[in-house]
């Protein structure tokens, strides 16, 4: 990516984090494991790889309107990503992350960017989330 | 959009303190404030935050709302709604409640562990305490507290939210778990979606082929028709033209049911049997359809087939009915199958459960149906779903039912292999426990 990305903050919040980037829109009831953040979609192309403190970018959610209280389960937990990058809406997850915020103090920032920025974030990548919605690379101790 | 006002209206323990950029009415201040108390506080800071996620500008109000947050049996679900109701939580508008993960009566006898009954009954006490309907029902619209047509409703459960705005003409979005709840408490939704009659319009035209009415008698048909269009459609609203009208309740609650799960189908219109689609232009608004599919014979009877991966022939474990909750007339097509079936009683290796809501069971046992079902030897369970309470035996690898919905959840859900059929193939196999069913309706003819 280039020095930065300005996404559009739908839940606003700060977090710094690696990416785990996938391909394949999500739902988060019966795609993630809400005991420990594990992708356990067989459909889904990140299957086996953990969601717990990434970035988590995705193209998008489906299925399921529960999505929300896996994503509220994970925050119970202490098992919550560290923020979640997606193009397209996601009622679902959006509201998980505002009510993880509003019930457990857990900020879950939900940026959302354009298919031409989604493209520019790689897997590994360590980024930092701002407040208003600015994804730029972090240093090392960030 | 209006200059912010002097005191702009903020929302208090939101750790950066934004603006609200969505119009609220005075009511809606009061709420957010606090000043009304810390459960409208923090249902309407969810409710204004989800409005400025989808991009709303304001707030309608609603009439009504069915809680679909219920059904979930985790600690935070428990958190969640203990902290509105101990801080004296009451919801604002009419409010009926889905399936909790427990038939509040008989858990013991259908082999549920007394730690999982005492959580799940916790949570289903608490949302009771917020001041809600305990109808315990995923067919809300079965039930006497259905809306009207026209009227804007919060609505959660992906089968009722496609049943209320396609077949009674209420308006609703499909709510997450909790986003019901907080629109209850509150009686206010972001003005978006379903709610906005330009978003009602049908996108995509579906019409079916020439088809002798006997196709269609059976509820199946139109659960594998609907199972097709979920496939094809996904979020997209699809006018299906060609389906014999009248159409019963029980069908097209087998259509919606199927496509919600299959795609995720929100409402959909059926060209004279719906009630904003008596002809195919008022289904459009007048204007002409983005796409338009053709469905053939052979599509039909090729998703028939697909829903199936246990052969005829193959031992059945158990047979799953009542997905959605089963009715009064679905309970009477059940005795008559029963009846014309022959066989006393179910063979002994299949679990036959049926699943409804205390209301349409009531009216059954005053019919005399259940006790005809039971000596069958049917488990008809009340409050819950298969893929919430533990009620399936264990071990059970091939599951029998006439529900898309069932049929779509039940391999990722219980680990099941499925054979779909009609209710007579259901009730045929749950006899002679192995599966037997009759052509598709679409058989080569």
């Amino acid at each position: 990516m280039g020095e930065t990305v300005i996404g559009r903050p739908i839940v606003p919040g700060e977090a710094t984090g690696t990416v785990l980037r996938s391909a394949r829109a999500i739902s988060l009831w019966g795609g993630v494991d809400p005991q420990t953040g594990e992708i356990i979609d067989p459909h889904h192309d990140r299957c086996g790889e953990s969601i717990v403190g990434r970035v988590f970018v995705f193209p998008g959610e489906k299925g399921s309107s529960t999505g929300s209280a896996v994503l509220l389960e994970l925050a119970r937990r202490g098992l919550a990503p560290a923020a979640l990058i997606t193009s397209a809406l996601a009622p679902v997850v959006a509201l998980g992350a505002i009510v993880a915020e509003e019930l457990y103090g857990t900020a879950i920032p939900v940026i959302l960017v354009s298919q031409d920025e989604m493209a520019e974030l790689a897997d590994g990548d360590r980024l930092r989330v701002r407040v208003d919605g600015t994804l730029r690379r972090a240093t090392p101790l960030e | 959009m209006e200059a912010p006002a002097v005191n702009t209206p903020r929302i208090l323990g939101r750790r950066e303190a934004m603006p609200v950029s969505v119009r609220l009415s005075d009511f809606d201040r009061s709420m957010l404030s606090g000043d009304l108390g810390e459960a409208p506080r923090f249902a309407m800071s969810v409710v204004v935050r989800m409005a400025e996620a989808v991009g709303a500008s304001d707030l309608i109000s609603v009439e009504q709302a069915h809680i679909d947050a219920c059904a979930l049996m985790s600690r935070s679900n428990l958190d969640f709604v203990t902290r509105l109701a101990d801080a004296g939580g009451r919801v604002r508008v009419l409010t009926t409640l889905n399936m909790v993960s427990l038939d509040l009566q008989h858990w013991a006898r259908l082999g549920v562990p007394r730690a999982f009954a005492e959580q799940a009954s916790t949570i289903a006490a608490a949302y009771v305490r917020l001041g809600c309907v305990p109808t315990w029902s995923c067919a809300p619209y079965q039930g006497y507290l259905t809306p009207r047509f026209g009227q804007q409703i919060a609505w959660g459960e992906s089968n009722a939210v496609v049943y209320a705005n396609s077949v009674l003409g209420a308006r609703t979005n499909r709510y997450a778990d909790f986003m019901d709840v907080c629109a209850a408490i509150t009686g206010r939704v972001p003005d978006a979606g379903l709610h906005r009659t330009e978003n009602r319009r049908g996108d995509v035209v579906v019409r079916l082929p020439d088809e002798d009415r006997s196709a269609w008698t059976s509820p199946a048909a139109w659960a594998a028709l609907g199972y097709l269009i979920g496939e094809l459609v996904g979020t997209r609203i699809p006018v299906l033209d060609g389906l014999p009208a009248p159409a019963t309740g029980e069908q097209l609650k087998a259509l919606g049911a199927a496509a919600a799960s299959s795609g995720a189908v929100e409402m959909f219109h059926a060209v004279g049997i719906t009630p904003e689609a008596p002809d195919l232009e008022t289904a459009l608004h007048g204007g002409t359809a983005a796409d338009n599919l053709v469905l053939t014979r052979r599509m039909l009877r090729d998703a028939w087939d697909r829903m199936s991966s246990v052969p005829a022939g193959e031992p059945v474990d158990a047979v799953i009915l009542g997905c959605p909750h089963f009715s009064y007339a679905e309970f009477a097509e059940l005795a008559e199958a029963i009846r014309e079936v022959g066989s006393s009683r179910a063979h002994p290796g299949v679990q036959l459960l049926v699943l409804t809501d205390s209301t349409a069971h009531a009216l059954a046992s005053r019919g005399g149906l259940t006790d005809e079902i039971a000596r069958f030897g049917a488990t008809i369970a009340l409050d819950t779903c298969p893929f919430h309470s533990p009620i399936v035996a264990d071990g059970a690898k091939s599951v029998m039912t006439n529900s898309g919905k069932c049929a779509y959840y039940a391999p990722g859900e219980l680990g099941a292999s499925i054979a779909f059929g009609t209710l007579r193939d259901c009730v045929r196999s749950a006899a002679s426990g192995v599966v037997t069913r009759e052509e598709s309706p679409w058989a080569r003819r």
